[in-house]
């Protein structure tokens, strides 16, 4: 992207301002006060203290900080908090069982190995809770479930067992689901 | 980084939204986000104000009458993706919508933001142009509707003005009959394609009757390849025609070489793609 001289300067009274933002983070309810630029991942790390939600680039490319906004995977990094108000967010923290019971998706990440460092895996185990739940006979072939998961980016595992997780998270759903 | 300083507003009407752009000429409407916010993030661009447009209810939703597919500009890219009537109507746009960035940025990614954004390599522009679509837009002194053709003006320019609100864009429905295609290379799924290529067409009596075809990628805005039809229309849609019409649409490249491809690469990729999608649409359309 080539660079640009910002048009304009910032504004005169540059006080930041900020504005109630009331959303739902993984059924609870919170108000924090931020100002318009925020990133809703600044805000669910920095004022919510949920740093499971990591930032790998900030322009939409990375999926690290993939959370699900009233339900579908969206990138925490291109949304403004103000924008979320009054949404519902889930993060990865409000993935497993509040006894600590996993969700399927991580028992299959962590049975299949699909993660090493893990700075990627709350991204990519959002994006497949949203997609899994969207779609309740997900199609299994290899090309299908590297579609679903070409939002994420791993630098680790080259892929082969997050796909061998996928396949896995949908059989512990089904099992878990009968 | 982070974006710089902005004012922020979110009207519930299009006319407060368009009031609010007036105001300021440096605000711009928000729309998913999935283009604007990275340029913000790094300071690429700096509106002083933002005018966010998801409580526009007027913005949202599909309807699918009298051979038009109507979607308000807010419709998410994954909502007419997933539209059984508008892909029933025009199958071309689920095949077009899914070579869009991925699906966490189609959740989020409105259509009427795509087009407004008019990236040049961006698919829906191409789709808008290939179908002879329209959008209306509305500013301070009322509605107006604009022409595909009338509509891309350059990378990321389109006729709009600055105090102006696209609203809804309106995509022909496929007649029965026309056989479609869309095919195009990217060096990573999701990423903005090297070249794409969207084509519709019907086949007569063995002979092709109508056709259109249309790029992205490869010049500064979406193009129609009027002599890639021409070498098409009145013949059989056998090897000899599909190489014509992909030889014919070489000259319709503009694109400089860049990080990712020379122009003899992409103006070879430009002809194959040509080739593929006539191939595939003449098949859809039983020929
Ligand atoms: C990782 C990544 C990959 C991507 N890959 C692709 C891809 O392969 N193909 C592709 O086409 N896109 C791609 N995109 C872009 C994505 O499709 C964007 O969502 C889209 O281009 C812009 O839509 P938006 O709703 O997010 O608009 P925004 O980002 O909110 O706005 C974009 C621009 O349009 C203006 N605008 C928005 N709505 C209106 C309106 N109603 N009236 C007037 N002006 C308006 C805004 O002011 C802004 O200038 C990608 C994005 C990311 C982050
Ligand atoms: S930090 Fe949001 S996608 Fe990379
Ligand atoms: S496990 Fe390290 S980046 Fe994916």
């Amino acid at each position: 992207m080539a660079k640009t001289v910002l048009k304009k300067p910032i504004p005169a009274a540059s006080s930041d301002p900020k504005v109630p933002v009331t959303l739902t983070v993984n059924g609870e309810t919170v108000t924090r006060e931020a100002s318009p630029r925020m990133l809703l991942s600044d805000f669910i790390r920095h004022e919510l203290g949920l740093t499971g939600t990591h930032v790998g680039c900030e322009h939409g490319v990375c999926g690290c900080c993939t959370v699900t906004i009233d339900g579908r995977a969206g990138r925490s990094c291109l949304a403004f908090a103000v924008q979320a108000d009054g949404a519902e967010i889930r993060t990865i923290e409000g993935v497993a069982d509040e006894d600590g019971t996993l969700h399927p998706i991580q028992q299959a990440m962590m049975e299949c190995h699909g993660l090493q460092c893990g700075y990627c895996t709350p991204g990519f185990v959002m994006s497949m809770l949203s997609y899994l739940e969207e779609t309740p006979e997900p199609d299994l072939s290899e090309k299908a479930i590297r579609e679903v998961l070409s939002g994420n980016l791993c630098r680790c595992t080259g892929y082969a067992n997050i796909v061998k997780a996928f396949r896995r998270s949908v059989e512990l759903m089904n099992a878990a689901a009968d | 980084m982070k974006p710089a300083l902005f004012d922020y507003v979110a009207p519930e009407t299009v006319e407060a939204a368009v009031a609010a752009l007036a105001g300021d000429e440096t605000a711009r409407p928000l729309a998913g986000g999935q283009s604007l916010i990275p340029t913000m993030n790094f300071r690429l661009s700096a509106p002083g104000r933002l005018v966010d447009l998801r409580r526009i209810e007027a913005l949202r939703g599909i309807a699918v009458a009298d051979g038009t597919i109507r979607v308000g500009a807010m419709t998410r890219h994954r909502e007419l993706e997933t539209h059984e009537g508008a892909n029933r109507a025009n199958p071309l746009i689920g095949e077009v919508l899914d070579n869009v960035a991925h699906i966490a940025i189609r959740n989020r990614g409105t259509v009427g933001g795509s087009i407004a954004h008019a990236d040049s390599a961006a698919e829906l522009p191409c789709l808008l142009v290939a179908t002879g679509g329209t959008v209306s837009v509305q500013g301070p002194d009322g509605s107006r509707e604009i022409g595909a053709d009338d509509l891309f003006r350059f990378h990321m320019t389109t006729s709009l003005a600055q105090t102006e609100i696209l609203t809804e864009v309106r995509i022909p429905a496929l007649p029965p009959g026309t056989g479609y295609a869309f095919e195009e290379f990217a060096r990573r799924r999701g990423d903005y394609a090297l070249a794409g290529v969207c084509t519709l067409l019907t086949v007569e009596d063995g002979r092709c009757g109508e056709a259109r075809i249309a790029a992205c990628g490869i010049g500064a805005r979406p193009v129609r390849l009027a002599a890639a039809e021409d070498a098409l229309r009145g013949r059989a849609v056998d090897d000899a025609a599909r190489a014509d019409a992909g030889e014919a649409a070489r000259e319709y490249m503009t694109a400089p070489a860049d990080m990712q491809a020379g122009v003899a690469y992409r103006t070879d990729l430009l002809a194959a793609l040509v080739r593929r999608t006539v191939a595939t649409a003449a098949r859809r359309a039983g020929g």
